[in-house]
């Protein structure tokens, strides 16, 4: 049968070079038995919730309600502010990390170790509850105030995410700037740039290849860990909808409206995640990846390609 | 410390009229390995100066001390009459700083080995950068500049092209044009043709041919003994941190009077 078919097609096909392979592919068939497992089990869990006690109607009807709208404003705010934190304090531990200064690099040691080494929610609550220990905020002649007044929910949803999240950009930023071969600094230096010039025409510009991706994995993280907040009386979108959820007695739907918002931000940022790397890879490869819309046009194009090049496999 | 006594005295003047690059007792170490242990030369204006020697002889770091990229441990190195890295004041030296040290390396041009190209620019950008960010040149001037060092080394054409996309022959005329834009008085070739294919070297080994005839004084680390005899004035044999044997090029390689260094050219040649 296998032979059969190898002469049939050499028939048709002029006799130009050795002739192309045409084999039986092999069978796979533990990917069938795999695929039908992991159907049946999806369709039950889709039938589970299909007929569970769920008022579906709910969803849309509070989708776009006025209180979720600014929940999703503030979740944004929040998820903005605390990794711009992040990212410039990030950016002083990496440098004062990796500085000659002993001093320094410890201090930026020790704050990374402690950062990273406790959980954002107990930081949270200590930032939430220093009002204990302390009764005023007193910086001398610039600034003094009860603590209570100074430490809003808001300072301290944005202290304790964006402090603890500037521990983990030192380390990505530092592993960015270790990345840079030592001849580009070199190569600066010798043309009579400063350090300064060194680090930010030449040596950043390189990290951030290095340093990108796992930032953009940062800040979808951030926007799920702003959710955190919600336990400090910092009012966002978990917050909002859980409210609402309590009042209008619909809890679980009002959860998986918040979990669709979510899953929308970080859709949207995982798009433009894709733009910023793609930008900072130029240089490094000989052609830019394509954009999605290149891709789609690809394959849009050799489809078209394999269909009118008539071999029907 | 000191291991040269007599040279800290006499250092003012230090024969500076003459000389671009001047040696006095040289010493470099990294940690206990001691890798150029005393060394003295003297390279004149407008000369080709030629380095060869079998590998960890020395002669790259001694090349990296000239523009301070390695600090000297003992000795002195002036360059243009000007001691390297330090001021002297009295009988005390004083570390240069950082952006002195800049200053001077804006009259030094360095070539590399692995070319050290900035791989997030094109190679126009890469000709650029350094008058523009150090000399303040503006940005029209320094295109036009650099397209004119472009076509000097024969890439015109490839001026929008990054590193990546190019050969290594033409990565390093990128580099050369790039040292040259600062319009240094003084050029050093740490092995520019070690990283290339055979055939891409004869493209470079011409660029730097040019370079010699318009007068630049140049210092070049090397292998290519061909380059050495046709376009060196003065050529050096370095062997475990020192200089072994020095003169002129077709002297020694064809010459030799030491027997180290007949053994290593006749591995070479």
């Amino acid at each position: 049968m296998n032979d059969f078919k190898k002469t049939d097609s050499s028939a048709d096909t002029p006799a130009a070079g050795p002739e192309a392979i045409r084999a039986i592919p092999v069978r796979h068939y533990g990917r069938y038995v795999a695929a039908v497992v992991a159907l049946g089990i999806f369709g039950l869990l889709v039938w589970a919730f299909a007929n569970g006690d769920i008022n579906w109607g709910a969803i849309p009807d509070y989708f776009f309600n006025d209180r979720i709208l600014k929940g999703v404003r503030e979740t944004l705010v929040l998820t903005f502010l605390s990794m711009l934190i992040g990212i410039v304090g990030g950016v002083v531990l990496a440098v004062m990390r990796l500085s000659k200064n002993p001093v320094t690099s410890s201090i930026a040691w020790f704050y990374i170790w402690f950062f990273r080494g406790t959980p954002v929610l107990v930081q949270l609550f200590v930032w939430f509850n220093l009002g204990f220990v302390f009764e005023y905020v007193n910086l001398g002649p610039i600034y003094k105030d009860q603590w209570a007044d100074f430490m809003t929910p808001f300072l301290t949803a944005l202290l304790g995410l964006g402090l603890n999240e500037a521990a983990y950009m030192a380390e990505i930023c530092r592993a960015g700037l270790l990345s840079v071969d030592e001849g580009q600094t070199e190569a600066s230096h010798a043309l009579g740039m400063s350090h300064g010039k060194t680090l930010r025409r030449i040596v950043i510009p390189q990290a951030m290849r290095v340093i990108v991706p796992p930032t953009g994995n940062e800040v979808i993280n951030m926007l799920k860990t702003t959710s955190l907040v919600a336990a400090v009386q910092y009012p966002e979108l978990l917050r909002f909808s859980q409210d609402i959820g309590t009042t209008s007695g619909a809890t679980v739907e009002m959860l998986f409206l918040a979990a669709a918002w979510y899953l929308i931000m970080t859709s949207v940022l995982s798009v433009g995640q894709y733009y910023v790397e793609r930008y900072y890879a130029r240089g490094s490869s000989r052609a830019l990846p394509p954009t999605p819309i290149q891709k789609i046009k690809a394959n849009v194009l050799s489809l078209s390609n394999r269909s009118g090049g008539g071999a029907k496999a | 410390m000191s291991t040269g006594t007599n040279d800290t005295k006499n250092v003012p003047g230090a024969g500076s009229g003459t000389a671009m690059v001047k040696a006095e007792g040289v010493h470099k170490s990294f940690g206990p390995v001691e890798v150029l242990k005393g060394i003295d030369l003297e390279v004149k204006p407008s000369e080709v100066f030629c380095l060869i020697g079998p590998s960890g002889s020395g002669k790259s770091t001694f090349l990296r001390c000239i523009n301070h990229l390695e600090k000297v441990n003992a000795g002195r190195l002036y360059v243009d009459g000007e001691l390297v890295g330090y001021r002297q004041k009295g009988d005390k030296l004083y570390e240069l700083k950082d952006s002195e040290v800049a200053l001077k390396r804006r009259d030094i041009g360095m070539v590399f080995q692995r070319f050290n190209l900035f791989p997030h620019m094109t190679a126009l950008e890469n000709v650029m950068e350094a008058p523009v960010q150090v000399k303040g040149v503006s940005r029209a001037q320094a295109r036009e500049r650099a397209g004119q060092l472009l076509e000097r080394v024969g890439l015109a054409d490839k001026a929008g092209n990054y590193p990546s996309q190019l050969s290594g022959g033409q990565q390093q005329r990128v580099a050369i044009a790039r040292a040259l834009a600062m319009e240094p008085k003084l050029m050093l070739f740490d092995e520019p043709t070690s990283a290339l294919d055979p055939e891409l070297v004869g493209d470079v080994l011409d660029v730097m041919r040019d370079l010699a005839e318009s007068g630049m004084t140049m210092i070049v680390v090397t292998h290519e003994m061909g380059f050495a005899r046709e376009v060196g004035d003065s050529l050096v044999f370095m062997d475990e941190g020192v200089v072994v044997e020095s003169g002129h090029p077709r002297e020694v390689l064809t010459n030799p009077r030491h027997e180290r260094t007949q053994s290593f050219l006749s591995k070479v040649l």
